[in-house]
C-alpha cells in the first residue's frame, strides 16, 4: 500500500460534536505531568477569569487524532497507520479551550510529499466552536515510512 | 511569580526540568489522548516495524516538555503557538523482572530560554532542548525547534 498524491486538497468535515470535560483535562493534564492548577481547580481557573478549568497546551491533539482517522480509514488515501512516525506538530491557539466547550474539527490534506518508497503527509485540524469561530488550528506532519525503511 | 515583559532579555533562561518516564506513563497517555498506536507499549510490534522497541508517544515528550514554559508564565492560556520537530524517538523499555512496573526506564531533560521577543506585539519566544536517553544510553535530542509563543 501507498499513499495516494491525489488527496491533496482533500477535506474531511466534522464527524460530530467534541464535548471537553472537566474530567478528561484533569486526566490529560496528569498524563502529560501538567500540575498547573488552571488545569484541575475550578476555582484557581475562574480566579484567572476563565469561565472553567482550561486545556494544556497540546489537549486538542486529541481531536486532532480522531479527526484524523477519518482520513487514515479512507481506503483511497493508502495509508498504512502502522507505519506512519509523527515527524512536526504546531497548535496555534485563537483562544484558550475550557471545560464546557463544544468543538468540531476540520480535516485539511495539505500537502503529500513523496520520498523514495514513503511520503511525508502534512495535515491542518481546524477546530472550531459551533458557530465556527477558531479555537486551534493544529498541523501535523506525518512520515509514512515505506517497508524495510529502519528510518 | 509571573514573569514581567519588560524584564525580559533574549538568551535569558527559564530554568530546567526532568521527567522520569516508566511504562506505565505510556500507557496512561496512550488512555488519556485516545492514541493506541501498539509501538508505544507492545515490544513485540515495536519491533517488528523496525524501531529499537517500544518508544514514547512524540506527544507525551511534546505535552510533557512544554509544561516548563506553562509553570514559568503561569498560565496555559498564555501560549498562543507551539510547535517542535520530532527528530529522535524515546525508547522507554519495560523495567527490569522483579523491578515495579511504574519504575522509569527513561527520563526527560528539558531547559528553556527566551529566544525572541516581539515588543509590539508583546510576545516572547520560549525556545526548549529536550533530550533523552537512545536504546543505547547516549543522551540524543528528541525534539528540534521547540517554539513556544507566549502572549503577554
Amino acid at each position: 500500500m501507498s499513499i495516494n498524491p491525489e488527496i491533496i486538497g482533500r477535506v474531511y468535515p466534522p464527524q460530530g460534536t467534541y464535548t471537553v470535560g472537566r474530567e478528561k483535562i484533569r486526566e490529560f493534564a496528569r498524563a502529560v505531568f501538567a500540575t498547573n492548577p488552571l488545569h484541575h481547580d475550578v476555582d484557581a481557573a475562574q480566579a484567572a477569569g476563565y469561565s472553567d478549568i482550561i486545556a494544556p497546551p497540546t489537549f486538542a491533539i486529541i481531536l486532532a487524532q480522531a479527526a484524523d482517522a477519518a482520513l487514515i480509514s479512507d481506503d483511497s488515501a493508502g495509508i498504512d497507520f502502522s507505519r506512519v512516525v509523527h515527524a512536526d506538530q504546531r497548535f496555534t491557539h485563537h483562544r484558550p479551550i475550557v471545560a464546557g466547550d463544544e468543538l468540531q474539527t476540520t480535516v485539511h490534506v495539505d500537502n503529500v510529499r513523496v520520498m523514495g518508497a514513503g511520503a511525508m503527509l502534512t495535515t491542518r485540524e481546524e477546530i472550531t466552536d459551533l458557530d465556527g469561530n477558531p479555537v486551534t488550528t493544529c498541523i501535523s506532519s506525518l512520515l509514512v515510512r515505506a517497508e524495510g525503511d529502519e528510518n | 511569580m509571573k514573569p514581567v515583559f519588560e524584564n525580559l532579555t533574549k538568551g535569558d533562561t527559564i530554568g530546567e526540568r526532568r521527567i522520569e518516564l516508566s511504562r506505565a506513563d505510556l500507557v496512561r497517555y496512550a488512555g488519556a489522548s485516545g492514541d493506541f498506536n501498539p509501538i508505544h507499549w507492545n515490544e513485540r510490534f515495536a519491533r517488528s516495524v523496525e524501531l529499537p522497541g517500544v518508544i514514547a508517544h512524540g506527544m507525551l515528550t511534546m505535552g510533557a516538555a512544554v509544561q516548563l514554559a506553562t509553570d514559568w508564565v503561569g498560565d496555559a492560556g498564555a501560549i498562543i503557538d507551539y510547535q517542535t520537530r520530532f527528530t529522535k524517538p524515546v525508547p522507554v523499555a519495560d523495567a527490569p523482572d522483579g523491578n515495579n512496573p511504574n519504575e522509569s526506564t527513561n527520563a526527560l531533560n528539558i531547559s528553556g530560554k527566551i529566544g525572541a521577543l516581539d515588543e509590539e506585539a508583546r510576545t516572547a519566544r520560549v525556545d526548549l532542548t529536550v533530550s533523552a536517553a537512545d536504546e543505547n544510553g547516549a543522551e540524543q535530542k528528541v525534539l528540534l525547534k521547540t517554539q513556544v509563543l507566549v502572549q503577554f
